[in-house]
């Protein structure tokens, strides 16, 4: 190594600089001199340690030109510590601007890393080739037991589109010799009731996590199960479909741990869909047992198809409306969501929402962060919200357009106005106009 | 020896407020306006027919303009580095003008002429009018760094002096004793060509919309001045169905040609604000369609990949999905939606769509449904859009597909909503989409939602006389919400799987936020003082904080706002980590008087 080095200060020496090729003169002399004082100090000596704990702050590549330096440097590439976290990127040249991760290196780690993997994520482009990529991969890793394993869609859910089977049997054979999975993150994929049956009988003991938003395969039985069984899990994210009085009441039974997350996304599959209901004392279970626990709620409806939501009071402390949402619904949320800590609102009718902020500033007192698309609002009522929420509100985001200049205030004077109020500055967001 | 000089017409297609082209006469004994056009090229380049219609037509009024001060354009086939050598010697030139061009390809193609004339002994001089400031001020000013924000973009622009005033129309007499030699075949030798010429096919074509030239774009600017006089209300107009069509009072494409000059137009809206608002002195926001412009070419302007998503510092790598089918079926306006292809017709017809329009169609092509390259939009915007200027079509897709300049992305435009609340009728959709007419308003954004009966009445089988929608939309914004936020997770490199994740998307907006904020050391002089004395009196006004990154200097923190008998004070540094990387902030903290 060290004659690697020297190698490296003459190319450098070799420069045009002159300051710096005195600097580093001076420099090589002054290393001659300790490295005569001390012949013991060599690269190749460093204790592995230190050299784990260097190696852990390069990327993957730099690691590999190091490891060609000198057998102990190679050494350490292969520590195992080193491989514990993976994500393997699979992307098609025709489905992706983005590079995969080298076939060469997955093999490598297939056969030299493969037990020590406990960390695995694997994001997948849009084609069906590198759902079945990954699950080529997930179905040889027989020997490692994970602690987390992510299947990340990065366009479109590629999973899906592939058979269900050889998605179900790649899955199964990581619950199957895992043993001690704790995180699972398995959104927009063909998972099924059967194989969460084989999830529950082999991690049922470690599973903390579960995210398995949109996957159509699963039925509220095959949710409720897991519940039933998982008695540590803390988070859960799944589509509205799932969710059930039954699944509340599992979670919220005296040996499950605290629930501390729960995401639920509502989508309509077609217009004018009915949606069940959630009653009350199901969700007073939940409160009870898990009296901070966050309740995120994600709705993609139509105006019309919120019929059953917010009726009653409901524990939810992150509310995001990803489509428009009318006057009523927004002012039955300020009504019966007292717990609400965020709320993003992308779109309202033709309107302006002012007694509906104005309710939920009065009644959501644990409001800290809110964000608003096309709503529009009159520059008086805005203020007047920012008046009453404060300073707590460490968030807050409106775009310019939709404030409606009154009698009060103008344009111009809301950020100043709502500064003041704020206790820092603010600005509305702005769109270019071209 | 007589002066002979080139005015080399690129951009800036106009005779009033045209700097360059007044040095080009002034003092001189002859003047040959010229402008570059590769007919081997037009055809087979990215650019749309109703594009190079409204180029022609500017060239046409140009020519026109100048015949009537006795000279004539000189449209050169070729390329400008192969004739301008032989220009030179042919008409013993000394002396070539032409507008600044700050976009990196255009400062690159002249710094090449330059060099060819200066070889050849001429004297070239060069003028800014294409923008309102120089942009190289504005990038010193922030610290060698373009501004990231809008806002921070808006704090330097107030901190230097207004734009300089618009020079003088060239007259007969400006033009002096100076003159245009032109031959008997000027016209064969030297004219305008055709679309046909050009190889483009013009039979069918309808009359231009936007019809080009500095004539036009004159009577526009007053008609625009006229109205906003009018209604007195200098705000920002609000949408309705009427907005999304072609107005009369439009001028973004002159903007773009130069047919009208950025720095008349300023100052025109600022006299007629104080003639109507009684000498009260404009806000910003009165020159928000300028400075937008103003901040993409800034932007731009020393980043040659400022059109790509790799290798451009400033844009987020966002893993889009590549599909040409998908992308075909947007351009050519068979998306399904109604509201997206309304637009796209009217884009692909007319050569210009509303700005709300073109956030909606960008919107869906990208984060919101397709998740398809915004470069691959910019390229067909590139095709179609008549104002469509190399800096502010990337700087603007980057922006709507909110891979760079950092804005809120927790908000998408809905194909069916966002029209259905500007348009309720849908007259704007039975305009462009005439197949649709006989839908009923109910219905007209989502006819694939109309029961059978209906689409019979409309004579319009939704999957056979119209294809249905292409996605679902609220499948695919939830799958793209998600999307995003993993995007910013990872920036922010924020505790991923396995670790506990309390907040949803307004803490990723913080966090890039953060991340974000204008680069480079700040000018403001309070912050120096803040930070050697650890305390100051603050003269009112913004100031920021600062965010020490290891020994680089960087601005962080949008700011402190001061009313004016406030003191500030640091009250003490915090470290904390991000990137992981330790950073010190200062904070900035009002305390009571």
């Amino acid at each position: 190594m060290k004659r690697g080095l020297q190698g490296n200060k003459q190319e450098d020496g070799g420069g045009t600089s002159g300051g710096c090729q005195k600097t580093l003169k001076r420099s090589r002399k002054q290393r001659r001199e300790k490295d005569l004082e001390d012949e013991e100090s060599r690269w190749e000596c460093l204790p592995q340690e230190i050299l784990l704990h260097i190696f852990q702050y390069l990327p993957l590549l730099d690691r590999a030109f190091a490891s060609q330096v000198c057998r102990g440097w190679n050494e350490a590439f292969h520590m195992p510590e080193l491989w514990r976290c993976f994500e393997f990127e699979l992307n098609q040249p025709a489905s992706s601007y983005l590079k995969a991760t080298h076939p060469d290196l997955i093999k490598q780690i297939i056969k030299r890393h493969s037990d020590h993997l406990q960390y695995v994520s694997f994001k997948v482009d849009s084609s069906r080739e590198s759902a079945e990529a990954a699950c080529d991969i997930l179905s040889q890793l027989v020997n490692c037991s994970l602690k987390t394993l992510g299947l990340i869609s990065t366009a479109r859910p590629s999973f899906m589109e592939m058979p269900k089977s050889h998605f179900i049997s790649a899955l199964t054979v990581v619950f199957v010799n895992s043993k001690s999975l704790s995180s699972l993150k398995i959104d927009d994929t063909p998972v099924d009731d059967p194989s969460l049956k084989v999830l529950v009988a082999n991690n049922s003991d470690t599973l903390k996590l579960l995210k398995m938003s949109s996957c159509p395969h699963v039925s509220p039985a095959g949710i409720l199960c897991v519940a039933d069984q998982c008695h540590g899990l803390r988070e859960l994210a799944l589509n509205y479909h799932l969710l059930s009085d039954e699944l509340l009441i599992a979670l919220s039974s005296e040996k499950h741990v605290h629930l501390e997350h729960l995401r639920i996304d509502v989508v309509s599959e077609n217009p004018g869909q009915q949606f069940h209901t959630i009653k009350k004392s199901s969700w007073d279970a939940m409160m009870r047992h898990s009296p901070k626990f966050n309740l995120v709620m994600y709705f993609f409806l139509y105006e019309d198809e919120f019929g059953p939501f917010f009726r009653d009071e409901i524990p939810v402390t992150h509310l995001y409306f990803g489509r428009s949402v009318s006057k009523d619904v927004l002012g039955r949320v300020g009504l019966n969501c007292p717990r609400l800590v965020e709320l993003v609102v992308c779109a309202n009718g033709l309107r302006p929402l002012d007694e509906e902020l104005i309710r939920i500033a009065q009644r959501c007192t644990q409001l800290s962060a809110i964000g608003l698309g096309e709503c529009e609002v009159s520059c008086s009522a805005f203020v007047e919200f920012v008046k009453m929420c404060g300073d707590r509100l460490t968030q807050l985001s409106i775009m310019e357009e939709v404030l409606v200049p009154d009698h009060r205030y103008g344009l111009d004077d809301i950020h100043w106005e709502v500064s003041k109020h704020l206790g820092r500055v603010w600005f509305p967001d702005m769109m270019p106009t071209w | 020896m007589a002066l002979n000089s080139i005015h080399w017409f690129r951009k800036g297609l106009r005779l009033h407020d045209n700097p360059a082209l007044r040095e080009a006469v002034q003092g001189a004994a002859t003047v040959r306006c010229v402008y570059f056009l590769d007919p081997w090229f037009a055809g087979s380049s990215n650019v749309g027919v109703n594009r190079w219609r409204f180029l022609l037509q500017c060239l046409e009024d140009l020519d026109a303009n100048l015949r009537k001060l006795n000279s004539r354009l000189f449209v050169i086939r070729g390329q400008p580095a192969n004739v301008f050598p032989r220009l030179f010697k042919e008409w013993k030139i000394s002396r070539l003008t032409f507008e600044y061009d700050s976009e990196p390809f255009g400062k690159e193609r002249d710094a090449a002429i330059k060099k060819l004339a200066m070889e050849a002994g001429v004297e070239v001089i060069v003028k800014i009018s294409h923008t309102l400031y120089d942009l190289d001020k504005i990038i010193e000013l922030n610290g060698g760094q373009p501004p990231l924000t809008y806002k921070r973009f808006q704090t330097l622009i107030s901190r230097l002096d207004p734009p300089e005033m618009p020079v003088e129309m060239l007259t007969d007499t400006l033009m002096g004793r100076c003159v245009t030699p032109v031959s008997e075949d000027h016209g064969d030798k030297y004219g305008v060509p055709s679309l046909e010429e050009l190889g483009f096919d013009t039979e069918g074509l309808p009359s231009a919309v936007w019809p080009g030239g500095e004539t036009e774009a004159l009577t526009r600017i007053e008609r625009h001045l006229e109205r906003k006089a009018w209604v007195a209300n200098f705000e920002r107009p609000r949408m309705n169905a009427n907005s999304l069509l072609a107005s009369p009072t439009g001028l973004s494409p002159y903007l773009r040609f130069g047919c009208l000059s950025c720095r008349l137009f300023y100052f025109k809206l600022t006299d007629l604000y104080r003639k109507v608002k009684k000498n009260s002195s404009p806000p910003l926001s009165l020159y928000g369609q300028l400075l937008w412009r103003e901040f993409f070419y800034t932007a731009a302007t020393n980043n040659p990949r400022f059109d790509k998503m790799e290798g451009n510092p400033i844009c987020v790598r966002i893993p889009w999905d590549k599909n040409p089918e998908a992308l075909a079926k947007w351009a050519e306006a068979k998306t399904g939606f109604p509201w997206i292809d309304a637009i796209m017709t009217q884009l692909r017809q007319e050569g210009w769509i509303h700005h709300l329009a073109r956030h909606a169609v960008a919107c869906f092509l990208t984060r919101g449904d397709l998740w398809i390259s915004w470069e691959e939009g910019m390229k067909v915007f590139e095709e179609l859009l008549l104002d469509a200027d190399w800096s502010v079509n990337a700087g603007s897709w980057m922006w709507l597909s909110c891979s760079s300049f950092f804005q809120q992305f927790f908000h998408c435009y809905c194909p069916v909503g966002f029209g259905r609340r500007t348009d309720p009728n849908g007259d704007f959709i039975r305009r462009y989409l005439p197949v649709l007419r006989g839908f009923p308003a109910k219905f007209i954004y989502d006819p694939w939602n109309a029961p059978e009966s209906v689409q019979a009445a409309a004579k319009c089988i939704i999957g056979v006389h119209y294809p249905k929608p292409m996605v679902h939309h609220a499948e695919a914004s939830r799958l793209n919400i998600e999307r995003m936020k993993q995007i910013y997770q990872q920036l922010s490199r924020y505790r991923g799987l396995g670790t506990r994740s309390e907040n949803i998307n307004l803490y990723f907006i913080f966090m890039m936020r953060k991340l974000s904020g204008p680069h480079g050391s700040h000018s403001c002089d309070s912050f120096q003082n803040l930070h050697e004395k650890n305390s100051f009196k603050a003269k009112p006004g913004f100031y920021s904080a600062g965010v020490f990154f290891s020994s680089k200097q960087e601005v962080l923190c949008d700011g402190i706002t001061c009313s004016s008998l406030m003191s500030v004070t640091c009250s003490s540094s915090v470290q904390f980590y991000l990137y992981n990387s330790p950073l010190k902030l200062l904070y900035i903290v009002k305390t009571p008087q």
